[in-house]
């Protein structure tokens, strides 16, 4: 499963990193980071973080 | 199993959504129906009085662009749902709904996501220059007011009032703030963090009079009146009092709909065993913050709820027992003059709070970090500018604190 966050509307909300700290998380200058390409055994708590983004940020294919 | 069961979830916002998905997710034969006051396709608020609010306040806004972005994007193949918008729900008729187009729909199981809906002032006049805001339509009609120099009351100081301050001040509005309590948002924040955000809001040229409330509104010139008396000029007002739980079309189901619809922790109408409530309108224990039942006005709300709300369904028609033990971990979060606010918890249920990071002087120009407490244990954490990685810790720390039933 692919997961792609939209940069330009992520508001660094970090709900997210909350919902699936596995995939999502930030580096030490705060920056969000995620794993690009993801075991579909994640794939619950990755639509969870996709939910919980007040954004819309988070697609995933 | 017998036949696929029929699901009705009346309320096509966030919770409804949600609800559908996961739904259909834990039981893929089952019959969903949505129905919906509003004639859009389920769409995002909280941008009604941030972003949104100021793209549809531009000169020439293009309404439906804006809508566009605030379309919920939805995991529901097409036509997986039978989607009645534009359509209201009147009445119960026992294990029936009966629909403002005429329509009855039969369940198995009824799912209320109906969500809330403005106080009004319990005044009459001027209906012209009042404005509430929870819908898109009522946010398109607000954005046409808010014209640069043009003066606006602001009738209630919770986080809607104090966002949309926020943001017509952005606009270049003359703003004050009318708050019946001490500080705007004091029920919510604590009278520490209300004052710093008070004071934010007034360095920001916010009017704030705190302890007052409108009395009267006149028809004939632009005044609003408060209860001491004093007249203010206004050409707008809006009316962020608070909200009323949609249950009136579950009156007669057995329900309890003292305070939107009690539930219990699988969140099961108490008195209506084939009804339950998701999102803002479900009243429901949650152990983090021991056994009273509560409402919960946040975005994340409908999310968890949902979920919860499918595991119960999909548990009692497989014939299980729902897991016990559902307690979700609230956030919210607030835009302000550009501040973010960041909760995790329950500040509204604190004693007292504790800065653990920053001054609250600095507000709006340091990131600030407090931490409330109730009966000498941690029951919220909040950020004010602070970044969501230096929250995360604290968030974590709150969620050992919180083990169940440590708090009451
Ligand atoms: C302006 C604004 C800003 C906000 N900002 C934030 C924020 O920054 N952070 C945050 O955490 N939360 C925020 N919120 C709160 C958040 O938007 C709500 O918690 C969320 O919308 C609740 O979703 P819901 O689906 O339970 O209810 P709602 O979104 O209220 O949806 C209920 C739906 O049910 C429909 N309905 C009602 N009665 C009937 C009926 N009889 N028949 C059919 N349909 C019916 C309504 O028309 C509505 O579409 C904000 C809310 C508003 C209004
Ligand atoms: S929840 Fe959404 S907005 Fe927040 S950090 Fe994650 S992707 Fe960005």
């Amino acid at each position: 499963m692919k997961v792609h966050v939209d940069m330009s509307i992520c508001l660094l909300h970090g709900q997210c990193v909350i919902a699936a700290p596995e995939v999502f998380s930030f580096d030490d200058e705060g920056q969000l980071q995620w794993l690009a390409d993801v075991d579909d055994g994640l794939r619950a708590d990755v639509e969870a973080a996709a939910d919980a983004c007040p954004e819309q940020a988070i697609r995933i294919d | 199993m017998t036949a696929a069961p029929r699901i009705t979830i009346v309320g096509a916002s966030l919770a409804g959504l949600r609800t559908a998905e996961a739904v259909l997710a834990a039981l893929p034969e089952a019959r969903v129906t949505m129905v919906g006051a509003e004639r859009y396709l389920p769409y995002n608020r909280p941008p009604l009085s941030k972003d949104a609010a100021e793209a549809l306040a531009a000169p020439g806004a293009d309404a439906a662009a804006v809508f566009e972005r605030l379309v919920l994007k939805s995991r529901l193949a097409t036509g997986a749902v039978d989607m009645r918008l534009g359509v209201a729900a009147e009445a119960m008729e026992k294990d029936a709904l009966r629909l403002s187009d005429g329509t009855v729909l039969r369940h198995d199981w009824l799912v209320a996501a109906t969500g809330l809906r403005p106080r009004r002032l319990a005044l009459r006049g001027a209906e012209g220059r009042r404005f509430v805001l929870r819908t898109f339509d009522e946010a398109v009609r607000l954005g046409h007011a808010m014209r640069p120099g043009a003066r606006m009351v602001v009738a209630g100081g919770g986080f809607i009032g104090c966002e949309i301050a926020a943001t017509a001040r952005k606009l270049g509005l003359h703003v004050t703030i009318v708050e019946p309590m001490e500080q705007p948002m004091i029920g919510a924040l604590g009278p520490r963090v209300a004052a710093a955000m008070a004071a934010m809001h007034r360095a920001q040229g916010v009017t704030i009079l705190a302890g007052r409330s409108v009395a009267a509104v006149s028809d004939s010139d632009s005044a609003v009146i408060l209860d001491d008396g004093r007249a203010l000029e206004a050409d707008l007002m809006v009316e962020a009092l608070g909200s009323h739980p949609n249950v009136e079309w579950l009156e007669g189901s057995g329900a309890d709909l003292s305070n939107g619809v009690l539930c219990d922790n699988r969140l099961i109408a108490q008195g209506a065993d084939r009804l339950l409530a998701v999102g803002d309108v479900a009243r429901f224990p949650n152990p983090l913050f021991g056994p009273a039942p509560r409402r919960v006005e946040h975005w994340c709300v409908p999310g968890q709820t949902a979920r919860r709300a499918a595991e119960t369904i999909a548990a009692c028609e497989t014939g299980r027992d729902p897991e016990p033990g559902f307690a979700p971990m609230p956030s919210f979060w607030s835009d302000q003059h550009g501040t973010r606010l960041q909760s995790f918890g329950a500040p509204a249920l604190a004693e007292a709070a504790e800065v653990i990071s920053g001054d609250l002087t600095q507000v709006g120009t340091e990131p600030v970090i407090v931490e409330y407490h109730r009966g000498g244990r941690p029951v919220a954490v909040l950020g004010l500018g602070a970044p969501p990685a230096a929250l995360a810790p604290h968030r974590a720390r709150l969620e050992r604190a919180l083990s169940p039933e440590t708090v009451e």
